[in-house]
């Protein structure tokens, strides 16, 4: 029997606490998915988790540091990048606006930028401050044609007159804009040159346009030919059909289900809400189409992660430093490091999260969560309260029921539970 | 595990039936175990592949030596090897001096060496590129790996490939198939949980939805896998193998050594297990200062693991089904740093060997004057090279899991 509610606050956020879940029964549907898409006040529990202020890269203003200076340069970034990561995955667990969290995060999958490359925690807040700022898809779009860690991590900085690089004008077509299949090889050329010039500055955070290496001819691009440039390349993009429509397929595709298309009459629907993402959350949301996917969607390895810290009362930041790091090397062999998705491509979807190298690697991380965990007596049936699963097949049950006598255990069994992979 | 929770877990697991446990699991031969398990499909004479992953981007040119090009010693003077202290290949390559075994390959035919392989548009990165080795997708990036995507087009049943690294490799991620995972210290559960748990939480249930059933059978999956290659480890070997290779599974790290987990492949392939394609890996050759006492130290390590691999595999009819594919994510670039070390570069040598292998040079040694902004020009496409493998040893055709990529084989394995 499927709890609507339940669905709702699994989808939208990480993963609700009993409580919540119990809050948001007594609210109603309606009442929970516009505190979810229009929380009022500020986010309470995100105060103890305020997003970081780190020094300027070590980098910035250094022409040609020694390889002593090398060293600690590195040092630094290594310690900045896992203070970021350690951040991100606390903020997640804490937020009370849970649906605004996990929009963040789903735009760092949309746009997927990997630290891997980029090097730079800086540049990666940079972005990161983006994703949370932007009021919508159109702004957003216009701040990441040139976001600095966009532009470095695909090669925007070696996109010149002299030598275009079509690396960004590409991904913009394909991953971030429109979708495949909306443009022609010729498009993406010209986008190429439409976009030289612009180069990161790790001593101003941003994005520097040097008109020496800007192509500044006429480009031919999805039949306007102009004399395009960033700012204005993006303008058409974000004019054609393809735009809303690519968008509120990949809503679906991350909220709903990896395996089904959307159906047309939502994705109508959806894109009459463009450029709005949490007005097109809330479409989505509210049609039945919404709750006919319950079970289709396989957990990410953070949301199953962020959820599991979230209800058994943990935080990644009151954790020791080696538990805590323990934590997140095991969560990295999952798949998913905040700040380091595989490639520009994002984060996986659907069952290929679910192969039995995944199985081993959750296990040791199920494990290790119901150690931290403070419990004293659990049953079957409180676990599933606990665990906010609406029940136990059959099958999970006899197993769960033979294992009883230990909670640790108990709960670890539940933790990788097929019931609580899936959503 | 003692005999009675083998026992139990076996037939949980549903890795054998209950005649074959009437019979006494604790004396069932792997045969009949792999015939159980795979439904018949063992076949000993299957060709295998072994892919030799060198993390960190191996220095090509300080491998294969061009101790002949004076531009080679003018552009790393304190790091190039004199012409008389390389192993010589021919009047202009060397193997570098630690590469003994390597250069006996060599003189016996049975290595291959393919130069100056890459892809257009290098990335220096070592995350993107390594990213565009194991996906052999340079241009799109696409969230399978080549082995990943074999998988899935043949229906592999989760043994066909299986990796000795702590996680499972990029290369080995399909759609809707992987890869197995087996660490080489054993499988480990938390505190409490037994075999038997997992095989009860792997059976899929009437009416579950897909996704849920696909989590339950990885379970199932995860223990069918790691038996085969435990009752490997036990199959009584054959004398014929010859000495046993080395193998220490205690170590403290994550990362067994390539010795470690060349000799588990051995013992797979001696006992039968239907594994096509195994992965393993050698890490540290991003060599950026003081390169040539380390790089040298790393070359020894993998030239034993090679060498004692393949001279092991070449005495058994399985063996001789064996063929290793070693690659790295770049080369370096031709010229040394400050440090007297290399920085990330593009074209390096891709090494194919094994008892099957047509030896000698294949490609075309990159120019060390005619350089792309300080680096090699890739002569070679590796979609060729990955292609070749999955024509001669896979024997399936390339273009289908290389995104239609079209591409004569290299003639480096010859039919028999």
């Amino acid at each position: 029997m499927t709890d609507p509610v339940a669905l709702l606050l699994r989808r939208a956020g990480f993963g609700p606490t009993a409580t919540e879940l119990a809050a948001a029964r007594r609210a109603g549907y309606a009442a929970t998915l516009s505190a979810l898409l229009a929380p009022v006040g500020p986010d309470v529990g995100a105060t103890s988790a305020p997003l970081p202020d780190l020094p300027l890269d070590p980098y910035a203003g250094q022409r040609d540091p020694t390889p002593e200076q090398k060293i600690a340069f590195e040092r630094r970034r290594e310690k900045e990048t896992d203070e970021i990561t350690r951040w991100w995955v606390d903020r997640m667990t804490v937020a009370s606006h849970q649906a605004v969290e996990k929009l963040v995060f789903f735009w760092h999958g949309h746009w997927a930028t990997s630290i891997k490359k980029v090097r730079s925690p800086q540049l990666m807040m940079v972005q990161h401050r983006t994703f949370r700022e932007a009021p919508d898809f159109a702004a957003l779009a216009r701040r990441m044609v040139i976001d600095p860690a966009l532009v470095l991590y695909l090669d925007g900085h070696r996109n010149t007159a002299q030598a275009p690089n079509e690396n960004l004008a590409r991904e913009l077509f394909e991953l971030f804009v429109l979708g495949i299949g909306q443009y022609t090889e010729q498009d993406v050329k010209e986008a190429g040159r439409a976009l030289t010039g612009w180069r990161y500055s790790l001593a101003e955070e941003r994005s520097i346009f040097d008109p020496s290496a800007h192509d500044s001819g006429r480009k031919t691009i999805l039949g306007t030919t102009r004399y395009f440039d960033a700012s204005s390349l993006i303008e058409l993009l974000l004019q054609q059909e393809a735009c809303p429509r690519f968008i509120a397929t990949r809503l679906w595709f991350r909220y709903a289900s990896s395996t089904r298309p959307i159906p047309k009459a939502l994705l109508a629907k959806m894109v009459e809400a463009f450029p709005v993402p949490t007005a097109m959350l809330r479409v989505m949301f509210e049609d039945d189409a919404f709750l006919a996917t319950d079970g289709e969607l396989v957990k990410q390895p953070i949301e199953w992660f962020v959820g599991a810290m979230r209800q058994l009362g943990l935080r990644p930041a009151t954790l020791p430093d080696d538990t805590r790091s323990e934590l997140l090397k095991i969560l990295e062999d999952l798949g998913q490091l905040p700040f380091a998705p595989p490639n520009v491509g994002g984060w996986r979807a659907g069952t290929s999260w679910l192969t039995s190298a995944a199985a081993q690697t959750r296990l040791r991380l199920a494990g290790k969560l119901a150690e931290r965990a403070v419990i004293d007596r659990l049953t079957p049936e409180s676990l599933a309260y606990l665990l906010c699963l609406d029940g136990w097949s059959n099958r999970t049950y006899a197993v769960l029921r033979d294992a009883s006598a230990d909670p640790r255990r108990l709960l670890t069994l539940g933790l990788v539970s097929p019931e609580y992979l899936v959503t | 595990m003692d005999i009675l929770t083998r026992r139990r877990f076996l037939l949980a697991s549903g890795v054998v039936g209950a005649g074959a446990l009437a019979a006494g699991a604790g004396a069932l031969g792997l045969a009949e175990l792999l015939k159980t398990a795979s439904g018949g499909t063992s076949d000993a004479s299957a060709r295998k592949l072994v892919l030799v992953t060198l993390y960190g981007g191996n220095d090509g040119l300080n491998t294969v030596v061009p101790f002949a090009d004076p531009a080679y010693h003018s552009a790393r003077p304190e790091l190039a090897y004199a012409p008389e202290e390389v192993l010589h290949l021919d009047d202009t390559l060397g193997l570098n001096p630690m590469l003994t075994g390597l250069k006996k390959l060599w003189d016996d035919k049975r290595l291959a060496i393919v130069l100056g392989v890459g892809y257009p548009r290098p990335d220096r990165s070592h995350f993107r590129s390594m990213d565009i080795w194991q996906t052999a997708s340079p241009v799109n990036p696409v969230q399978t790996g080549w082995v990943g995507r074999w998988l899935d087009g043949t229906s592999a049943p989760p043994e066909a490939a299986v990796s000795f690294e702590p996680v499972l490799p990029p290369m080995l991620a399909g759609e809707t198939r992987a890869g197995s995972c087996v660490s080489p210290s054993g499988l480990s559960l938390p505190n409490g949980i037994t075999p038997e748990m997992l095989a009860a939480l792997g059976q899929p249930e009437d009416g579950e939805p897909t996704p849920r059933a696909r989590a339950a059978s990885a379970y199932t999956d995860l223990l069918h896998v790691e038996h085969l290659i435990r009752e490997a480890e036990k199959t009584p070997r054959d004398p014929a193998a010859g000495p046993e290779l080395e193998l220490l599974t205690t170590g403290t790290g994550r990362t067994s050594s390539l010795s470690t987990q060349l000799a588990l492949v051995a013992r797979c392939v001696e006992a039968g297990v239907p594994t096509r394609v195994y992965s393993v890996s050698l890490d540290g050759f991003d060599t950026h200062a003081d390169e040539r006492a380390g790089h040298e130290s790393l070359l020894k390590r993998l030239d034993d693991a090679l060498s004692g691999f393949v001279n092991r595999m070449s005495r058994t009819e399985a063996g001789r089904q064996v063929t290793v594919l070693v690659y790295s994510e770049f080369g370096r670039r031709v010229r040394a740093n400050a440090s007297d070390g290399t920085d990330h570069g593009t074209a390096a040598p891709v090494f194919v060997l094994g008892p099957r292998v047509a030896g000698g040079f294949y490609g075309e040694q990159p120019s060390l004057t005619d350089l792309d902004d300080g680096d090699l020009k890739a002569n070679l496409d590796l979609r060729t090279v990955i292609g070749t493998m999955l024509h001669s040893v896979l024997d399936v055709d390339p273009g289908q899991y290389l995104d239609g990529f079209r591409t004569d084989p290299l003639p480096l394995l010859p039919a028999v």
